[in-house]
């Protein structure tokens, strides 16, 4: 037994380690970093992190991508709801064919779409406002949506549906009332995926964006050319990319791999 | 069994139009690009397939595609059997079970420009980590900025740290659902470790492990950001893969026509690998 677990230990401390070395830079002064090697920060500094909570540009990066973030995932999951349960319980003409179109939307390479996106979205005059980026990944994030909810209400009896239009309930009222709490999980499951998705991406939000709305990873590529080798302030702003994720994986931790798996395990 | 309702598009309608407006509009803008040239001032000149042609008959493009494939064909190859290995030996329950987990699933949620800095960082001669033990530790020449060897090392390495969670937590997802009579029944008829993996772990985890392959195949097909951060491509053309190459031609160069015609030829070879997935999958689900 002892020697089975060995294996995880040794693949979560190849997980650790570079995550390491980022928090690790993030505490050092610049001159330590360029000075040579040191496995642990030896002139300890919260220098970085001052930098970045005082200047604006720094944390209105934050700020602009946490508001585009939850924007995509609102949006995406309430239009997702009622689609789910549409190609969960009804056969429609075409539904087959459009679920399928939905997921070649969810593969759909973002280089392929970032210079028609800047396009599209200028000429509609939603250039550089978080809610451009929030459309705009849901390109992705709606058919991951649908189809892990899809999943979801696949789990869930269509006798629940029948006993309480028996019982009288109207479809809003069942759907809000008796629906959604049986399948919160899910979600549950589907906003921590639009969230995900939306937060990793880069290329569409730094496309769609320019001054007022520049995610916080548009913000560090910038300064890292500008700025040279400010390397301490770079890793710093890195740590803090981390923290949000780390903060809502904790309350999916047991649906993750049914995320992943689009609602099919 | 579900019922027939044509009134269910209507419940459909919301996804279909943001959907729509997010992906026809924008792929009939390339379509339209990719049949014409033009010298600027909205100007256009139609070309025909001619763009086409010449994208497919380019050395570029071959070469972005063949290192496209290699790209993709290693990480799965490294991916798919780590992901089952760590995935058998983690602990089915107990304490230990949500720590693995969280911990496994943290690299995938670190913005995919972060993951690009943060290697960057972890891999510089003389500064990081890995550059300064392969260096000065090992004695062994390494340096992402003057060889392609170690770049390509270098982006291989990063993506399995970046994705074989998923394998493994899709791979466990499906080991967990495996009822202990069936490792009793093993027990009792004297099956090899092997016998049992063969038999038993294998074919409960085929699903998840078809979901696995594809979901990698195609998101490491589509990867620009993080080797582009890490690597920009370099050394020379060396780790230019599909996107990059595209994104050069396209923003860099600004040559609409031929980033048009690219990316449709690049658009249907994913569609075809979506269509392989997605039939794998139905068919599963109707068993």
């Amino acid at each position: 037994m002892r020697k089975r677990s060995l294996i995880p230990i040794l693949y979560i401390l190849f997980l650790m380690l570079p995550i390491y070395w980022l928090v690790a830079m993030s505490f050092k002064t610049t001159q330590e970093i360029l000075g040579g090697f040191s496995l642990f920060p030896q002139t300890f500094t919260l220098e970085n992190y001052r930098v970045i909570f005082t200047d604006p540009s720094w944390y209105w990066g934050y700020i602009n991508s946490i508001i585009y973030v939850s924007l995509n995932t609102v949006i995406s999951v309430c239009v997702a709801l009622p689609a789910a349960y549409a190609f969960s319980r009804y056969r429609f003409l075409g539904d087959k064919q459009l679920f399928f179109w939905l997921l070649t939307n969810r593969m759909a390479p973002a280089a392929v779409f970032a210079l028609p996106f800047f396009q599209l979205y200028s000429s509609v005059g939603l250039f550089d406002t978080h809610l451009a980026v929030a459309l705009a990944h849901c390109l992705f994030n709606i058919p991951l949506a649908v189809w892990i909810l899809e999943g979801f209400m696949g789990g869930v009896p269509k006798e629940l549906d029948e006993t309480a239009y028996v019982d009288g309930y109207s479809f809003p009222r069942f759907f809000v009332t008796i629906f959604l709490p049986t399948i919160k999980a899910g979600v549950g499951v589907a906003a921590f995926f639009c969230f995900m998705f939306s937060w990793v991406e880069l290329l569409l939000a730094k496309t769609l964006t320019a001054v007022e709305a520049k995610p916080i990873a548009a913000t560090m590529t910038k300064t890292a050319s500008s700025a040279g080798y400010e390397l301490g302030l770079l890793a710093a702003a890195g740590t803090l990319t981390i923290i949000p994720g780390a903060i809502v994986i904790y309350f999916v931790r047991n649906y993750i791999a049914k995320g992943f798996a689009l609602g099919r395990v | 069994m579900k019922t027939e309702n044509q009134r269910a598009w209507f419940f459909v309608l919301p996804v279909l139009l943001l959907v729509a407006f997010n992906a026809l509009i924008p792929i009939m803008t390339v379509v339209n690009y990719s049949v014409q040239e033009t010298f600027g001032n909205n100007v256009f000149f139609w070309q025909g397939l001619d763009w086409f042609e010449q994208i497919l008959r380019s050395d570029r493009f071959h070469a972005a595609l063949g290192r496209q494939f290699m790209f993709t064909g290693l990480i799965l190859a490294i991916e798919i059997p780590l992901g089952i290995i760590v995935a058998l030996s983690m602990p089915r329950k107990g304490f230990w079970v949500p720590v693995c987990l969280v911990t496994m699933a943290l690299p995938m949620l670190i913005p995919w420009n972060v993951v690009g800095s943060m290697w960057n960082i972890f891999t510089l001669p003389k500064i990081g980590l890995l550059g300064y033990f392969m260096n000065d530790v090992l004695g062994v020449n390494y340096d992402m900025t003057q060889q392609p060897i170690s770049a390509w090392v270098t982006i291989i390495i990063m993506d399995v740290w970046h994705w074989t969670s998923l394998v493994v937590l899709l791979s466990y997802a499906g080991l967990v659902s495996i009822p202990d009579a069936y490792y009793q029944a093993a027990k009792i008829d004297g099956a090899s470790p092997w016998k049992v993996f063969r038999y038993i772990q294998l074919p409960k985890m085929k699903t998840v492990l078809t979901i696995a392959v594809l979901l990698r195949f195609m998101d490491s097909f589509n990867i620009y950001t993080e080797p582009f951060v890490l690597t920009g491509g370099g050394p020379g053309n060396s780790t230019t893969l599909l996107s990059i190459d595209l994104v050069k031609i396209a923003l860099g160069q600004f040559d609409l026509g031929p980033a048009a015609a690219m990316s449709l030829i690049y658009f249907a070879i994913t569609l075809l690998v979506s269509w392989l997935f997605y039939t794998l999958m139905t068919k599963d689900d109707a068993q």
